[in-house]
This record gives structure tokens, C-alpha cells and sequence, in this order.
């Protein structure tokens, strides 16, 4: 069973739980299936036998060109060797996967109000989206939510977001262009205490990990916002492009470094990509992935689902 | 940080001779690095492994050159096969009766509008008079990005008043050949591959505009899936070439290989920072060197060509050779690396520098002091440095706001650069002056 947004938010299980336990998992496996998927259902096809080489090798190949990476995809398959009998491959790699995501983990917006939420990220990862989307969920889950249009580099970002504001019931307080994104974090999180917003996102341009003092700005807008509320921010998400390669693992450890980051967002995996790269995120960094983007919906952002997630990676 | 493939190599194959012929054990070492460093990259998987089957053919019984280390051998031999891969094909555009369509389609978030205001300006900026049409309909506020990005670079912007994207890419094209453009790049929504509704439409805004070019905009980051978005857009589209975004970052890029090697579509641009004027045409040695992690010298060359005045580059060689190198050379080589950009990714172009630079970062203001301090110093003093006697030293400090302590350290720094141009004259590569350098401050 799926996890619920009842259950990521730490709120007591709404009546929609039901439904949307089988929700995101029916809308992967949809999706999936329209993928080209020759190795994948190689893999499923041909019965796993632990003392044959080749269902190793295919194993290996399939978890390599879901992005799961050289070092992660060892880890796994050792995991699997050591267990001796496998039984059912698709279950035991879920049990594995499962494991190296540990716990599953919750949204921090319980708590003295406003929470705040900072989500950050290379170029063109969906940050926004994610934002007008989790806005919405947000919103439902009987919160009032403000957000802070901290994009000031992109043109007409801030036009973007006021749109999701306006279709999702959110405040919305923006800078002008090429304005200072620490400034508008600082102006968003009084307008949230003033107005008794329960929760604050605060979007940010996005920017590669690599340029040094774009990371050092991000610093600041974190250390602005710790400034107004002593353990704020609550969440600094992490938003990655499930097409991703193996660079999204160096995207994490240096957004975590510059801002602190507390989970991953996977977005667009409603193509093809399987998104692996998360569970190499996951195995070098320990950083969960909370949420995951499943269409251009606003309900296609859904909490993550280790085993939903390790099941979709080989069995498409 | 991956190392790069020629570390690795020089690791696993360290112990063996220099001489000879690689034999088939040594081969296979290195084509299990090959491997491995390839797939780092995020080569797709079947194209790794039939790359590493042509290379191991090549690399058996080729001779050890004199000079060279068995990995770098094989560094050698995997590089020129993969700029002769990637370099097949025209990387140029294909221009005919005006105005040429340049329709730009790709996945959501790849870089299609900014690359579109990006190849208008460069276009501009070769003589050409282009024009845009905002035909993302799709994601919120996609117009008003290209309309501005458009006023930025002076270049016109279509916008429609239609939902249709095929009617207002139509209606685009008109009206620049009405305008008199002779280019019009038409900046389409992001869509997936696997998105049949959305690929029909956008061959049937193909079919509409009749474009001489449809660009696929692939960002550098891609992994594996590269190979399935290339497929479906070939299929559906049939582009005919690929735009790389993105690359300022430290991805390797290996998703290039992959689309050219199952696609054979070239790759034709590559944009390379934020800045509009920041994309360029594409050169298969350097994105062979960028997948195998070994700096970008000719990159570093180029900048280093443009950045230097008329007569100074002339003037700087013939010093170099003569071995030497006063603070007036030391002001005009500084001022000539400030023009290149941020010391920082100036250096990490830089074989070998690249890599002493992990975690180190470049101080920017003590760059300034530096400056300071050579500005403070007499024509005399910078001509002749020894003449810097005590009290010059003092005044010199005072002067510039700095310390003695200061600007003796800048004194002796001169003299190892001195040392370093007479090494670079004679065609060494120096090592970075560790003053220029300080600890990671985490």
C-alpha cells in the first residue's frame, strides 16, 4: 500500500486514504507501461535463478540504466547475494531498496506556525511546479499556505508562481526582478507570521551546484530565514529531475552542504526515467526522498513509496 | 568527485612497463576503468559496451609510445575515437530561402526557451536577422520569459492570442517573412517522449512551419533515459540535431555520446552558462575530454585569445621566451585573466590545475590587494622589481592599504611566476602558486 499525505504530513487518516493508497503506484506502473522497456521485462520474463550468472548480469544491466549508478547498484546486488535465497527477485530488491531509504519519512509542518519550507535545485528540475502543486496538496490538508516568489533571476518566474498562487488559494509574495532572494525570504516569512500563514514555501532560482557564489547565496537566504525563526527552515527540499544521471548525486551533496537539505523531491516520473539516481542519493548521503512529481497535474505530486518505487524500478 | 579516466587508468595499469606493445591483460584492465568512467559519465549502457569493443580491438598491440604511460595510451586512443564519433555529421545549421525555421523541442525543463533566445542572439550577432515565436502555450508565464529574454537581445518576439500551438507557430512564421526576418526559432512546450498526444502535436507544428532545422535541447545532466528520448523524438520529429544545456556544470555529458551514437543526428550547439551570449557552436575534442574528465585546454586557449588586446598577446610571448617577467607583465597577464571570467572556472579548465582545485577555493579579493599593490609601486619599481628596496617596501604598503609583510609575499610570488614563464616558454605546464590559493572554509 501507497503512503498517504495524511501519513508524510503526520495528520490523523483523512477518508481519501483509501483511494489514494493505490493512487500512485497505479499511475507509475500507467505511465511506466507506456515506456520502452525491452531489459526491464527481459528481467521479468526470464525467472531469477541465484546461481546463474546471467539473471546477476541482467539484474546488474537493469538497475544501471535506471540510473541507480555503479556504486549503488554493487551495494544492491551484494545485499542480494548475501541474503543466499531470493525467492521472489521483485520482492526481495524491494526489501533492499526499502532498506537503504529507511524510515519513511514525514513532512515537517507540524509545529508552532508559520513552517517554513525553502525548495531548491539545478535549472529546470520543476521547482516551481512542485511548489504550486505541494500549495495545493497543502491547502486541502487544511493549511493556509504563503509563498515566497524567491526566483529573481529567471524571466517572468515570479508571473510563473503567481499563477499556482492563484489556482492553488495561496498568498503570494514576490520582489522585483533581480531583486535579492534573502530579502524576499525575509518579507514572505514576516507576511506568513503576520497574516498566521500555516506554512511558508519559499522558491528559489535555480542554479548549478558548481557556481560557488550563487551556493553562497543560497546560504544566506538560509541563514536569513534561520534568522526569523530559530530552527526554520523545517524542510529545505531538494527538487531533481528524475531523468537525472549520475551528476545528481554531486547536485545533492553540494546543495546539502550550501543549504542544508532535508529530502529529495523527484520530479517527471511520468516518463521513461526511473529515477535511480535517488537510491545512489540515498546510499552515498542518506537523504530520503519525500515527495515525487507523477505528471503535470496538481494531483500528480505524491508522497514517495520506497516499495512502490523499488517495484517500478525493474518491473516497469 | 569521479576521478578522471586517466587517473584511474594510471592507477590500475601503474605497474606496468612502458615499453612495447599493450598486451591483451593490460587491455583489459583499462577497458574495465574504460568502462566503469563511461558509465560515470552516463554513456547509455549498450553504447558503453559496444564502444569499449571497438576500442579494445584498436588498443591491442598498439605501440607504447616513447613518452607515455600505458594508461595514457589508452586515454589517447579512447579520446580520438570518441571525438571522431561525436564529430561526425554537419554541426552546422542549414540555412535556405528566408526565412529559415528553426523549430527547438525537447522535455520540459531542458533549456528550450533560453536556448532559443540564445541561438536568436548569436544568430543576430553572425549578421542574421531572427525572430522568435512563443509557441509554448503550456507552462504557465512561457511567453512572457521569451518576450522578455526578446527585449533583452533586441530581437522580436511573436506571441498569438490562439490556444492552438500549431496555429501560432504558423501564424509566427507569417508574420516574421511578412517582417522581413530571415530566421525564425520557434520555442515549443516541453513534452515527454512517451506523451503521444503531445509528440503528434508537435509534428504537426513540424508540419505546419516547415522547419530546415528541428534542434532537440538536451540537458547535460541526462542519464540513461537519453537514449529513449532521442529514439521518440527521431522518431516523431526526425530532428536533426542536438543542443547540450547546461554544460557549466560538472556534468560529464556522456548523454552526447549516447544521442549521436544511436541517433547519428550531430550535436550542433552547446550552451555553456546563464549569460544569453553564453552558447557556442560544438567541438567534439573538447566534449571528449569533458566525458573523460580531462579539463578543457582549447576552450581555455580561446578565451585566453579573445581576452588578450591586439599586439599584447605578441608583446607577452616574446617576454615569456626571454624569461621575463616584471609586475608590469604581472599587471597585464592579471588583467588578461580577469577578462576571461571568474578565476575559479578560468583554473578549472586547466588538465592537472583542475583537480588541485577540489574543495580549494579561489580568493577573489586577495586577487584585488594584489592589485592594489602592484598599482602602488613606481613605472621604475615595476620594471625593475629588484630596485624594491625597505622603505620602498613601506610605502608601497602604505600606499596600497596593505602590509610589508604583503607585499614581500607578492615579491616572492613574482619570482616564481618568473620561474614559471620560463618553464612555460620551454612548453611545461606550471604548477598553481600556492599563494593564489587557501584552505575550503568548511
Amino acid at each position: 500500500m501507497s503512503r498517504t499525505w495524511a501519513e508524510l504530513l503526520g495528520d490523523a487518516a483523512g477518508v481519501v486514504d483509501d483511494e489514494e493508497r493505490t493512487g500512485f503506484f497505479g499511475r507509475l506502473r500507467e505511465s511506466l507501461s507506456k515506456s520502452r522497456r525491452a531489459l526491464t521485462d527481459q528481467l521479468a520474463a526470464a525467472a531469477f535463478d541465484a546461481a546463474d550468472d546471467e539473471s546477476w548480469e541482467r539484474l546488474e544491466v537493469a538497475l544501471l540504466r535506471a540510473d541507480v549508478g555503479v556504486p549503488a547498484t554493487a551495494e544492491l546486488v551484494g545485499r542480494l547475494e548475501a541474503r543466499g535465497e531470493i525467492g521472489s527477485l521483485e520482492d526481495a530488491l524491494a526489501e533492499e531498496v526499502e532498506r537503504l531509504f529507511g524510515e519513511p519519512p514525514t513532512l515537517a509542518v507540524q509545529g508552532a506556525t508559520p513552517r517554513v519550507i525553502l525548495v531548491v535545485g539545478v535549472n529546470g528540475t520543476g521547482k516551481t511546479t512542485t511548489i504550486g502543486k505541494l500549495a495545493n496538496t497543502l491547502r486541502e490538508h487544511g493549511r493556509s499556505v504563503l509563498l515566497g516568489a524567491g526566483d529573481t533571476f529567471r524571466a517572468a518566474a515570479e508571473e510563473q508562481l503567481e499563477i499556482w498562487a492563484t489556482r492553488s488559494g495561496a498568498d503570494l509574495v514576490g520582489a522585483s526582478a533581480g531583486g535579492d532572494p534573502a530579502a524576499v525570504a525575509f518579507d514572505a516569512i514576516e507576511a506568513g507570521r503576520a497574516r498566521g500563514r500555516d506554512v511558508v514555501i519559499i522558491d528559489t532560482a535555480g542554479r548549478l551546484h558548481t557556481q560557488t557564489n550563487l551556493m553562497a547565496e543560497l546560504e544566506k537566504v538560509r541563514r536569513v530565514i534561520a534568522g526569523r525563526i530559530d530552527d526554520a527552515p523545517h524542510e529545505t527540499l531538494l527538487v531533481v529531475d528524475a531523468t537525472t544521471g549520475q551528476n545528481g548525486l554531486q547536485q545533492a551533496r553540494l546543495f546539502a552542504a550550501a543549504a542544508g537539505v532535508t529530502g529529495v523531491v523527484l520530479t517527471k516520473l511520468d516518463g521513461s526515467a526511473k529515477g535511480g539516481v535517488a537510491v545512489a542519493i540515498a546510499h552515498e548521503l542518506g537523504l530520503p526522498v519525500k515527495l515525487v512529481g507523477v505528471g503535470e497535474a496538481v494531483g500528480d505530486l505524491r508522497p514517495f513509496d520506497a516499495h512502490d518505487f523499488a517495484r517500478a524500478l525493474i518491473s516497469g | 568527485m569521479f576521478d578522471t579516466l586517466s587517473d584511474r587508468l594510471q592507477t590500475a595499469l601503474g605497474g606496468l612497463s612502458r615499453k612495447g606493445r599493450l598486451d591483451e591483460e593490460t587491455v583489459t584492465k583499462a577497458m574495465r576503468e574504460v568502462r566503469l568512467a563511461l558509465l560515470e559519465a552516463d554513456v547509455d549502457f549498450e553504447v558503453v559496451k559496444e564502444f569499449v569493443a571497438a576500442i579494445k580491438e584498436r588498443a591491442l598491440g598498439a605501440d607504447v609510445l616513447t613518452g607515455l604511460e600505458p594508461g595514457q595510451r589508452v586515454v589517447k586512443i579512447v579520446h580520438e575515437e570518441l571525438t571522431q564519433l561525436m564529430g561526425a555529421g554537419d554541426s552546422k545549421l542549414a540555412f535556405g530561402r528566408p526565412p529559415t525555421v528553426i523549430l527547438m523541442t525537447g522535455l520540459q525543463g531542458s533549456g528550450k526557451t533560453t536556448s532559443s533566445a540564445k541561438l536568436a542572439l548569436l544568430l543576430r550577432r553572425e549578421g542574421k536577422q531572427p525572430a522568435l515565436v512563443a509557441a509554448d502555450l503550456q507552462r504557465p508565464a512561457a511567453i512572457d520569459q521569451l518576450e522578455q529574454l526578446g527585449r533583452q537581445i533586441q530581437v522580436p518576439v511573436y506571441r498569438g492570442d490562439n490556444a492552438d500551438p500549431v496555429a501560432v507557430s504558423k501564424a509566427g512564421v507569417e508574420w516574421a517573412k511578412h517582417n522581413g526576418n530571415d530566421v525564425v526559432i520557434v520555442d515549443t512546450a516541453g513534452r515527454l517522449h512517451v506523451d503521444e498526444e503531445l509528440m503528434d502535436e508537435l509534428a504537426r507544428v513540424r508540419d505546419a512551419t516547415k522547419p530546415l532545422n528541428v534542434l532537440l535541447v538536451l540537458d547535460a545532466m541526462t542519464g540513461q533515459e537519453a537514449v529513449n528520448v532521442a529514439k521518440a523524438f527521431q522518431e516523431r520529429v526526425a530532428f536533426d540535431g542536438l543542443v547540450m544545456t547546461k554544460l557549466d556544470g560538472d556534468a560529464r555529458g556522456g548523454a552526447a555520446l549516447s544521442v549521436k551514437a544511436v541517433t547519428g543526428c550531430p550535436i550542433k550547439l552547446v550552451s555553456i552558462g546563464e549569460k544569453l551570449d553564453q552558447i557556442e557552436w560544438f567541438h567534439p575534442d573538447r566534449m571528449a575530454s569533458r566525458i573523460l574528465g580531462m579539463g578543457d585546454v582549447l576552450t581555455l586557449i580561446e578565451k585566453a585569445e579573445a581576452a588578450a588586446e591586439e599586439g599584447e598577446q605578441e608583446e607577452m610571448e616574446r617576454r615569456m621566451r626571454a624569461g621575463e617577467f616584471t609586475f608590469d607583465d604581472f599587471l597585464s597577464s592579471y588583467r588578461m585573466i580577469r577578462r576571461m571570467g571568474p578565476l575559479q572556472g578560468v583554473l578549472k579548465m586547466m588538465p592537472g590545475i583542475g583537480k588541485q582545485l577540489d574543495g580549494i577555493d579561489i580568493d577573489e579579493k586577495q586577487m584585488a590587494r594584489v592589485e592594489a599593490i602592484v598599482l602602488s609601486m613606481t613605472p621604475h619599481e615595476r620594471r625593475v622589481p629588484h630596485a624594491i628596496n625597505g622603505p620602498r617596501r613601506r610605502r608601497i604598503a602604505d600606499g596600497s592599504g596593505t602590509t610589508i609583510d604583503e607585499v614581500n609575499k607578492l615579491l616572492q610570488a613574482r619570482k616564481q611566476m618568473a620561474k614559471m614563464v620560463k618553464q612555460m616558454g620551454k612548453g611545461k605546464l606550471p604548477a598553481l602558486p600556492p599563494e593564489l590559493t587557501r584552505a575550503p572554509r568548511r
